[in-house]
Parts: C-alpha cells; structure tokens; sequence
C-alpha cells in the first residue's frame, strides 16, 4: 500500500490578515503550519501503512521553508518527503497546483492512494484534491471519514450533509478527508530528531517535466481581485438587573433593531 | 553559561510545546477533577520518548541534557502541573539508576523506564524522616543473599502506579546516615503493598501513597549503589529533585501569569481595563521577573549539573526561589482576577493551592536555606 499525502503549508489563520493593495495574505509574523485537514491525511495514511504495510510519501509545493510543514510530516512517521520548490510554480491557483501535483505524482510513478485535506484553510476551495484526481484519471472520495481496506479495494465513509455515504472504490484512487476522521499523532521527540537530520528530495519545474504554461501565474485562470477578512463582530452589550428589568430592556433592544421575532 | 538551545534542544521543545498546547492544557482542569491516575496522559508522555529525556540512548533514552529535560518539566508544568508532577518524580528512580546503578541495574531497570513502560518513584520519607531524612527507620537486615525490609513509606509521589522503586532503607539505624541503603524494589515483590493515598490541599489526581513493606525479600544485587551507601543515592537523587520541583514552579507560575495577563486586559473597571492601573502592571511586572529569576536559577543548576559541575547549592536556590515565587505568583494571579479568581470559573485559585506544594516538597523552604547557607557559609561554590 504506497500512498502519497499532498500537504500544504499555511499561515496559522486564526487572525487573518489581507494586504489591501496586493489581496495576498499577509504571512510576516504569522507563524505557518501544516494545513490542519493535512494532517488528518498524514495520519490516514499513516494508519494504512501501519495496519496493511507500504510506504508514505509526503509532497508539498511551496517555497523552501515549507520543508518545515515536511518534517514534520517525516517526524509522525512519513516515510519520504517531496518539496516541489520553483519559483515558476509561484502564483498557481487550483488548476494549476492541480497541474503540477499530478506531474509531481506521475514522477513519483506506483501509488495505490492519494490522500489530500478536504481543503486548505487559507483558500478554503476544496478544489486541488478533486482537481488532481481528475489529471491523474482515477476516482476520487472526497469528504472521507472512515478508510479501510479490503481486498485491493478501499472502502471509504463519505460524510455529507444530512447523510453519511458508503463507498467501495478500485486502487489507485484519491481521498479527501474531514478532520473527525482521526486525531492526528503528536510526533514522538525521537522521530523529532530524525526529521530534522532527513533529506528532503527538492525537485523543480524541470525536474517534473512541467510546462510553464499550465503552472504559476501563468498556467492560473483565476484571477484573485478582492480578499478581506469578514467584519468583526461588535462587542454585544450585556444586561444587569432583575428579570423583568433584563427582559423588557431586551425587548426594547429587539424593537430597535427591527428584528422580524418568529 | 549559554542558555541558546541548539538546533536538537529546540526541536524538543518545541514539539513538547505544541503537544502541551493543543492535548494537555486543555484537559488540565477534567484531569485535576478526575481525581484518578492520569494515565491517558501519561501513556502519551512515553509515546512522545518523553520518560527517559536524559537517559543514556544505549539505555533507552534520548541521551539528552538535564537542561532540556528542565525545559520540557517547565512545558508540561505549565499545560498541567499534574503530568509534570509525574514526570517529575518519576526521574527520582531513574537518575539515581542512572548514576549508581550497575551495568546489569541499568540494562535492567533503566529502559523499561525510559520507554515509559514502567513508571519510577522514589521512597524515602517516613512519617519519623521527613526533613529530618537521616532518621529513616525502615529497617533492611540481611538475610543470607537478601535483606528483608520492614517499614512504612508516606507521601510517595507515584506511589502504587509506579513499577519501580528507589526505597531508602536502613541496615543499621544506630549509625544514623551511615546506615542508609537505597534498594530497587518492583511492584508485586512479596511483603511489598500499598496503604493509604493521602488527600490533599490539591492534586487529587496525583497518587501520594504509603508503602509498606513486611518482611519484603529483596535480593542484593537490587542494592543501588553500595551498603551503607544510602545516604549519598538519596541526596544526589535530591540534588536532581530540586531541579525538577524548581522547573515545575516555573512552570505552574508562567500559568498562573499567562492567565493573568489576558484578564487584566479585558476586565473593565471604573471605565478602563484593570491592566491600565498602575497597580495591576506593577504585580504583572513582579510576576514576570520572578518568574524570569526562577527560571534562570533553576537553568543554571541544570547547566552545572550537565557540565559535571557541583550544583547543590544552586539547585538547593533554584527550588527555593521559585517554589516562593509560585506562592507568590499565583497568589497575585487571584488577586487579579479579584472575586472571580477565588470561584472554581477560573484556574487561578487552583494554581494557588498547587503552589504551596512546591514550598514543602523535596526539603521545604527552611531545609534549603539551612543548604544554602552551609555552603554559603563554608565557602564552597562560587
């Protein structure tokens, strides 16, 4: 069972920040993490190796320091790390990542599983995941919450709405996966130390075999031409005094507001 | 002295850090409350290599200093003075292991323990040896190739989930100190059970429990160190102590702080934050030096001992100061947060009753002033 994890690194966004001129997130002095449902993935495949054998392979595209994001992914117990690192892959939008993931995969060669994040949490799309196993012509699972494996097929718990799905898909496949699907590991301090000694395999646009048009700004149709984080929510207003005072100053409050109650 | 952790040091760390941040502080309060041996938490601190820190590799461990096991005790102390509590004692049975032990005590005794798999405890106080530690009674007369130990244990930290002991025995309490004999003892040898748990101030999760032994059948290869060498395990393994009740302190007072800080700024009084109140910034500004102090004390001893330097002292002033200052921190720490901070809403008045632990244990406050200045006064050290 050889599964490649596509990770992503991201700014940790529980204070988003948006440069009002460029619309890019502002990343100075926000710490960068895995992005969380990555993790999620990581773990999957960690416990499919764990239960029926086979290798992990992590890849990320992104510049040189989300070798960080990799190791730790090589420190929960990833077997290899793959950085896609060229600055001709700067600027790609879901196609194009999509693009270059599947380039990265196709040199990679034999897998049996592709597992992603149901989405990032900085571009929020879900869109990468699907993308890939669309380039790459496999099925695809998104939103997983339960993976096992029977029988060279993979039997997946899709959660959706109102509804949970089950599905027996044929190898190789991609799976996006939700967070309830596991709780990720906490890397023990020895694999901590290992990561930091692994070699983290660095290939370029080249090394893929990419075409420059299909990757970066130019392989990405989407242009992005506002990003603002939402407003903040005021401070509410808090009410003293006995019941009946409270309740008929909320009233008042609601009348106010022209507040429809029903 | 350079406290810059290395590249190794700080990835430790920082992944202790992340762990205690997103697992352990949040449940700190449901594992106080539980009132029950945290073992989830525990099996977590094996499954992170975190048991055996400073425990040669050969051995098991991650063969790294004293320094950053004193760095990651601060963490976990910090997320949940119950674990650190854990953590704390249980390098009680596996320094002095380490450091008297016989090549086969350690290759016994010492990965088990390392791993986690085994949890250590360390026995020496009695209810007639508390300061006082070199009045131990319980008795270890030899019998052929083994002693048998009659006594009772009290207040052991770990006591009855720990799988191996450090007991401090005696084999002839006429000669006092001269008498003294470590011994390893494992849960289930014969002779050897549990009393009482103590109920405390705080702390209902963390077992303090008696050990009794009854003609108990130890052999002498479970000798730790020489006979009649006792006296010298207990005080090295004490000097070791410190440090880690030091670092615990730290840890509990930086929580106490970190909780502080944010209420000050969003508690509005008389129109403003109380954080604007000069009254309030001066405890805040006390309450961050100390802490700074502490650490720095307690980093130094951890430093001389991991260069083979003497430490007693040191570590004797390290535990002193900042068991005082987690007094004292975490009793300003309620007092910032005023009436809400003596509800049970708020950690705050349990960081208070945690701290006083810290001024008893491991020789009380009065035990390390009487260190300090013996050394002081005899000219030793620096």
């Amino acid at each position: 069972m050889n599964t490649v994890v596509c990770i992503k690194q991201v700014p940790e966004t529980t204070d988003v920040r948006v440069d009002p001129k460029t619309n890019a997130l502002i990343r100075e002095g926000v710490k960068s993490i895995i992005n969380p449902f990555d993790e999620n993935a990581i773990e999957a495949a960690l416990q499919l190796r764990d239960a029926n054998g086979g290798k992990v392979t992590v890849v990320c595209m992104g510049p040189p320091q989300a070798e960080e994001a990799l190791r730790h992914a090589l420190a929960m117990g990833a077997d290899e790390a793959i950085l896609l690192c060229d600055p001709a892959s700067r600027g790609s939008d879901t196609l194009a990542t999509s693009y270059t993931l599947a380039q990265v995969v196709r040199k990679i060669g034999e897998f049996d599983l592709i597992i992603c994040g149901k989405q990032a949490i900085d571009g929020d799309t879900g869109q990468v995941g699907p993308g890939l196993a669309e380039r790459l012509g496999i099925p695809q699972v998104t939103f997983a919450i339960g993976l096992e494996l029977a029988d060279k097929k993979l039997r997946a718990r899709r959660v959706l709405d109102d509804l949970f799905e089950v599905l027996d898909v044929r190898l190789p496949a991609l799976v996006t996966v939700v967070k309830q699907i596991n709780e990720p590991r906490f890397p023990g301090m020895r694999n901590v130390l290992k990561a930091k000694k692994a070699q983290i395999t660095r290939w370029t646009a080249a090394d893929i075999g990419a075409d420059l048009t299909q990757t970066g700004f130019d392989g990405s149709p989407t242009t992005v031409i506002k990003v603002w984080p939402p407003e903040r929510r005021g401070g509410g207003a808090i009410l003293h005094g006995d019941t009946d005072e409270v309740v008929t100053a909320l009233a008042g409050a609601i009348k106010e507001l022209n507040i429809a109650v029903g | 002295m350079d406290f810059t952790f290395n590249e190794d040091q700080s990835a430790v760390i920082d992944a202790v850090r992340e762990f205690c941040d997103e697992d352990l502080a949040p449940k700190a309060q449901e594992t106080d409350e539980a009132g029950r041996w945290p073992a989830e938490n525990v099996r977590k601190l094996a499954e992170l290599d975190l048991m055996g820190i400073p425990v040669p590799e050969e051995y098991g461990g991650l063969g790294m200093d004293f320094l950053t096991w004193s760095a990651v005790g601060e963490e976990l102390s910090r997320a949940c003075t119950t674990t650190g509590a854990v953590y704390g004692a249980h390098v009680l049975c596996v320094y002095p292991i380490m450091l008297f032990g016989t090549e086969a005590q350690k290759k016994k005794y010492l990965p088990p323990l390392a791993q986690g798999e085994h949890i250590g405890a360390f026995g020496l106080t009695e209810p007639g040896a508390g300061s006082d530690a070199g009045s131990v009674s319980t008795k270890a007369d030899k019998d052929g190739d083994h002693y048998i130990l009659n006594g009772t244990k009290i207040f052991i930290t770990n006591g009855g989930e720990a799988q191996t002991y450090v007991i401090i025995a005696n084999v002839d309490p006429s000669k006092g100190t001269r008498g003294m004999t470590a011994f390893i003892v494992e849960k289930g040898t014969p002779g050897f059970e549990f009393g009482k748990n103590e109920r405390k101030m705080a702390y209902p999760s963390l077992p303090n429990r008696e050990l009794v032994f009854t003609d108990c059948r130890v052999p002498k290869e479970n000798i730790l160190g020489r006979e009649r060498g006792g006296f010298l395990v207990a005080m090295r393994t004490l000097g070791v102590g410190r440090i880690g009740m030091a670092i615990g302190a730290v840890g509990l007072a930086r929580a106490a702080l970190e909780a502080a800080i944010p209420y000050s700024k969003q508690r509005v009084q008389f129109g403003k934050p109380i954080s604007s109140f000069q009254a309030i910034q001066f405890m805040i500004a006390d309450m961050a030096t100390e802490i700074d102090a502490a650490r720095l004390l307690t980093w130094r001893a951890a430093w001389l001992k991991d260069q083979g330097k003497p430490f007693e002292r040191e570590a004797a002033m390290a535990k002193l100061y900042a068991s005082e200052t987690a007094m004292r921190v975490t009793t300003k720490a309620v007092q910032i947060f005023g009436g809400y901070g003596y509800t049970k809403e708020f950690p705050v008045e349990r960081y208070m009753r945690e701290a006083k632990l810290f001024e008893i244990v491991e020789g009380t406050s009065e035990i390390q002033r009487l260190v300090i200045a013996n050394q002081v006064l005899r000219g030793s050290s620096e």
